[in-house]
């Protein structure tokens, strides 16, 4: 065990942990942010993705210990004074889910994409996307999610 | 088979054992729940009575009345039902008929579902029955509400009955000008009122709330994380658990050497025969603990994916069945032309974002279990069963979980969890690894189709003699009109744990039938939708047929040696679809295009049937083109993402849904049905464009179109 400093959604939290326990295991035992979600442990299908310094890293093969000293971002520290995201916003309008478990993964990948390219072909979102499994099935509507809220992002 | 056995027979297929308990559950007294007001009851309907059948192992219901609906003084009205969300969206649809039926504000009423100790006992939610059966109910029960509320008005105003209105969660007397809410109605009084038989419901063609496509009643805590699943549930003081899993199914402990695992600060281990587990106060610590434990297993031999339909054909429990088979021998051997073919599809696995996972907390002998399932009463007889107690000592919680797909039927993480919380004396958390969910959860049966068939020279279909082994009998029955005609399904000794699936078997009859008419049609030369068309009179199976074959343009569509086009259609759980595909051969096969056109009568959310029909698509490809488990020896092979593909991004094709709402006919569910039409459409474009008729699923594993199959 060894005590980490975390700064996780802009707050600092300590946790006493093993270094080479995963991040997503810290932030849904530890941290009891359960929103990012455990799929698959083998970085396959991206249910467990959050921001490290704003890029999209699988919290499920990240070590706890390289997140130390970094700002990390989660589903929880997205939206703003009771003011959703406008990539949860526009997720919500498409109804871009079923079951929704794979929607705070799919929402911080789309996040992150609209960081590097804010104007993204639908060829961009499949390629940056395709790391992320809805077994649901509505892709068609994240796609258009990502694409309203990349409009909006212009707009604003 | 009707619907009805295929019911049963789902249930069966997937209680583990039978129940050995059952004690008549005490009157629930709920008004201690939830305080005043109005509380709509039922004995037993006969509905549920019906639902039950041998699920219930021929006990009988709990004599109390069932509590189903609660309308608090506040205005706030809850919802009870059994049935469970995991993404169909129904926490919506039966909202909404509720809303719709009661004259209430859509967003007054919220759905308490899947909470055994409140809810009433419901078999499941599988089947696509939510929609044609427990809707009903909840239609009704919303109805006696209403015109309960309406006579209370009619009483406190010593008004007209006749001349009152019920909307927007008030009544509301015209002549006077006097309002109340329905809270004010019931003035904090409590009231209790029985089903009424048959009360006046409204009709889909005036539907106001229903049938419109309202959003996703919680959407909103999905975006945000907020929602917790079962997964995410924590208990004060929780441990967390692991199992030790046997390397093979079918193997035997010898011996375990368990020391340096206890000896980890805080770890608990149990063990009982087959079962090592163990609960320890991190998830780290239980993983380490899991590692340090020695075990030897003996491992049985078993089939592999090599022999599996030898194995299946030779291990059949039911053959064959002689009746009405002379005269499709008959019609056989008058036929003009004559086909004999054998489809074959591999077991798949549902592969939930969200494995299996339960807490469960003992209190005394109290034992409450939050899990994600399919079935919350039937994990409750399963802990009864296993842990010999009262049913009234179990509770089962679900809150809403990440998908099922027919795959969340059984208890076994529920089962495991109480052991360990129960030697922990601690609530123990345990969730399924991606790997223990490949591997140790129940797979969509694979199975053997054997189809022999007579066509005459104008095409018409004279005799259709089909067989099914192991998959099983959902979609048996053709659509078509056949004069002599046998279907039949064969169990047999799986050799792998294998159950429900979404739609069940119908996606492998539907492959084996819709790929055969296609050869049918081509041994003959017709066209794949004249020849359909000639062989069908079901108006309703035509329409969607029809639909499907104009919004694609099927009669302009020319295939080629890269570009093939293929449909399929038939009827499941009640609904009627029809898709046409396009693939592509590049030489991978992709799918390009796909338009689906689905009937399920009167539509209560468009937006949720066409997400529904949607995924069922994208859901279908994985099955189609390239999920298959392998395995060898009782071992399977490929229990990780990496190595077993499912549809991402990349494989998503254009995809037209058309939907044909009937509010003249009965709504029925829309989860299943569409996922039956992809695989043998796709079949047959792969046919269209490179002649290669793939009689198996997958039929593309490796991407392409395998060499065997290269006409």
């Amino acid at each position: 065990m060894s005590a980490l400093v975390l700064n996780v959604n802009g707050s600092e939290r300590q946790v006493d942990v093993p270094p080479d326990e995963s991040l997503l295991s810290v932030l849904r035992n530890s941290l009891q942010l359960t929103g990012t979600k455990y799929g698959c442990g083998e970085g396959q299908c991206g249910a467990c993705t959050v921001l490290i310094d704003g890029r999209p890293v699988r919290s499920c093969r990240t070590p706890v210990s390289q997140a130390a000293g970094k700002k990390i971002t989660t589903i929880e520290g997205l939206e703003q004074n009771g003011k959703l995201h406008p990539v949860q916003a526009a997720f919500l309008e498409q109804e871009a889910l079923q079951c929704g478990y794979c929607t705070s993964g799919m929402i911080l990948s789309t996040v992150a994409l609209l960081n590097a390219i804010p104007n993204p072909t639908d060829d961009d979102i499949v390629r940056q996307m395709n790391g992320n499994v809805c077994r649901c099935g509505t892709y068609a509507r994240i796609l258009a999610a990502v694409k309203q809220a990349a409009q909006q992002s212009r707009r604003s | 088979m009707s619907e009805r056995d295929d019911l049963l027979l789902e249930t069966e297929q997937h209680e583990v054992s039978g129940i050995l308990h059952w004690f008549t559950l005490d009157r629930r007294d709920f008004l201690k729940v939830f305080g005043g007001g109005l509380l709509v009851c039922a004995a037993a309907p006969s509905t549920l009575a019906q639902e039950s059948g041998r699920a219930r192992g021929g006990q009988q219901l709990p004599k109390d009345l069932d509590s189903w609906l609660h309308i608090a003084p506040d205005g706030r009205i809850t919802v009870l039902t059994g049935k469970v969300e995991m993404g169909q969206n129904i926490r919506t649809s039966l909202a909404q008929q509720v809303a719709e039926e009661l004259r209430a504000p859509f967003d007054q009423i919220t759905m308490l579902m899947g909470d055994t100790d409140l809810v009433p006992w419901d078999v499941g939610t599988f089947g696509s029955q939510t929609t044609p059966r427990m809707a009903p109910i909840l239609r009704n029960v919303a109805a006696t509400a209403r015109e309960l509320l309406l006579d209370t008005a009619a009483q406190h105003w010593n008004a007209d009955r006749s001349k009152l209105i019920a909307r927007d969660g008030r009544v509301i007397d015209p002549s006077s000008n006097k309002s109340a809410s329905y809270g004010e109605l019931t003035q904090g009084q409590k009231l209790t009122s029985v089903i009424a038989a048959n009360p006046p419901e409204t009709p889909p063609a005036n539907w106001q709330i229903a049938g419109t496509a309202k959003p996703k009643v919680n959407g909103r805590d999905f975006v945000t994380g907020k929602h917790q699943y079962p997964s995410d549930v924590i208990r004060p003081g929780v441990m967390y658990g692991k199992i030790l899993r046997p390397p093979a199914f079918g193997a035997e402990i010898i011996s375990a050497e368990t020391k340096d695992a206890e000896a980890i600060p805080g770890v608990k281990v149990m063990s009982d025969g087959n079962f090592i587990g163990v609960a320890a106060p991190d998830p780290s610590s239980a993983e380490r603990a899991v590692k340090a434990i020695k075990a030897d297993w003996k491992v049985p031999p078993g089939p592999s994916n090599a022999n599996l339909f030898e194995y299946l054909k030779q291990n059949v429990e039911q053959g064959r069945e002689a009746p009405a088979r002379s005269n499709v021998e008959q019609a056989l051997a008058a036929a003009a032309i004559k086909l004999e073919r054998t489809y074959t599809v591999q077991y798949i696995a549902h592969t939930p974002l969200e494995p299996r996972a339960a807490v469960a907390e003992w209190q005394g002998d109290k034992l409450t279990v939050w899990t994600g399932t399919q079935r919350p009463f039937g994990v409750r007889d399963e802990l009864v069963e296993a842990f010999r107690i009262s049913p009234d000592k179990v509770r089962v919680i679900m809150p809403d979980t990440g998908s099922g797909y027919g795959g969340k039927h059984t208890g076994d993480a529920a089962i495991e969890a109480a052991r360990l919380a129960k030697a922990a004396g601690k609530p123990v958390k345990l969730v399924w690894t991606r790997e223990e969910e490949f591997t140790w959860a129940y797979f969509r049966p694979a199975g053997v189709i054997e189809v022999r068939s007579g066509v005459n020279r104008d095409g018409t279909i004279v005799a259709w003699d089909f067989h099914n082994y192991n998959s099983g009998p959902a979609g048996i029955e053709p659509q078509y009109n056949i004069a002599n005609k046998v279907a039949q399904y064969h169990p047999v000794k799986s050799p792998l744990r294998q159950g429900s699936y979404r739609a069940l078997a119908a996606t492998a009859n539907n492959f084996a039938r819709e790929s055969h008419i296609d050869e049918l049609a081509n041994a003959i030369g017709m066209d794949s939708l004249a020849f359909r068309l000639k062989n069908l009179t079901d108006e309703r199976v035509r329409a969607v047929l029809q639909a499907a074959a104009d919004k694609f343009a099927w009669k302009s569509q020319k295939s080629s040696a890269q570009r093939g086009f293929g449909m399929a259609c038939g009827t499941e759980k009640g609904g009627f679809y029809a898709a046409c595909v396009e693939v592509e051969i590049v030489p991978t096969v992709r799918i390009r295009r796909v338009v689906i056109a689905f009937e399920c009568g009167a539509v209560v959310n468009p937006n949720g049937v066409r997400n529904q029909t949607e995924g069922a698509i994208v859901q279908g490809i994985g099955g189609a083109l390239f999920e298959s488990i392998e395995f060898a020896n009782g071992k399977v092979l490929n229990p990780h993402m990496h190595d077993y593909r499912v549809p991402r991004f990349r494989d998503m094709p254009e995809i037209e849904v058309v939907i044909l709402d009937r509010k003249d006919l009965p709504s029925v569910g829309a989860g299943e049905a569409p996922i039956c039409a992809l695989a043998p459409a796709v079949a047959n474009a792969i046919f269209a464009a490179t002649g290669a008729r793939i009689r198996h699923l997958p039929l593309a594993p490796r991407g392409v179109v395998p060499a065997e199959d290269n006409a």
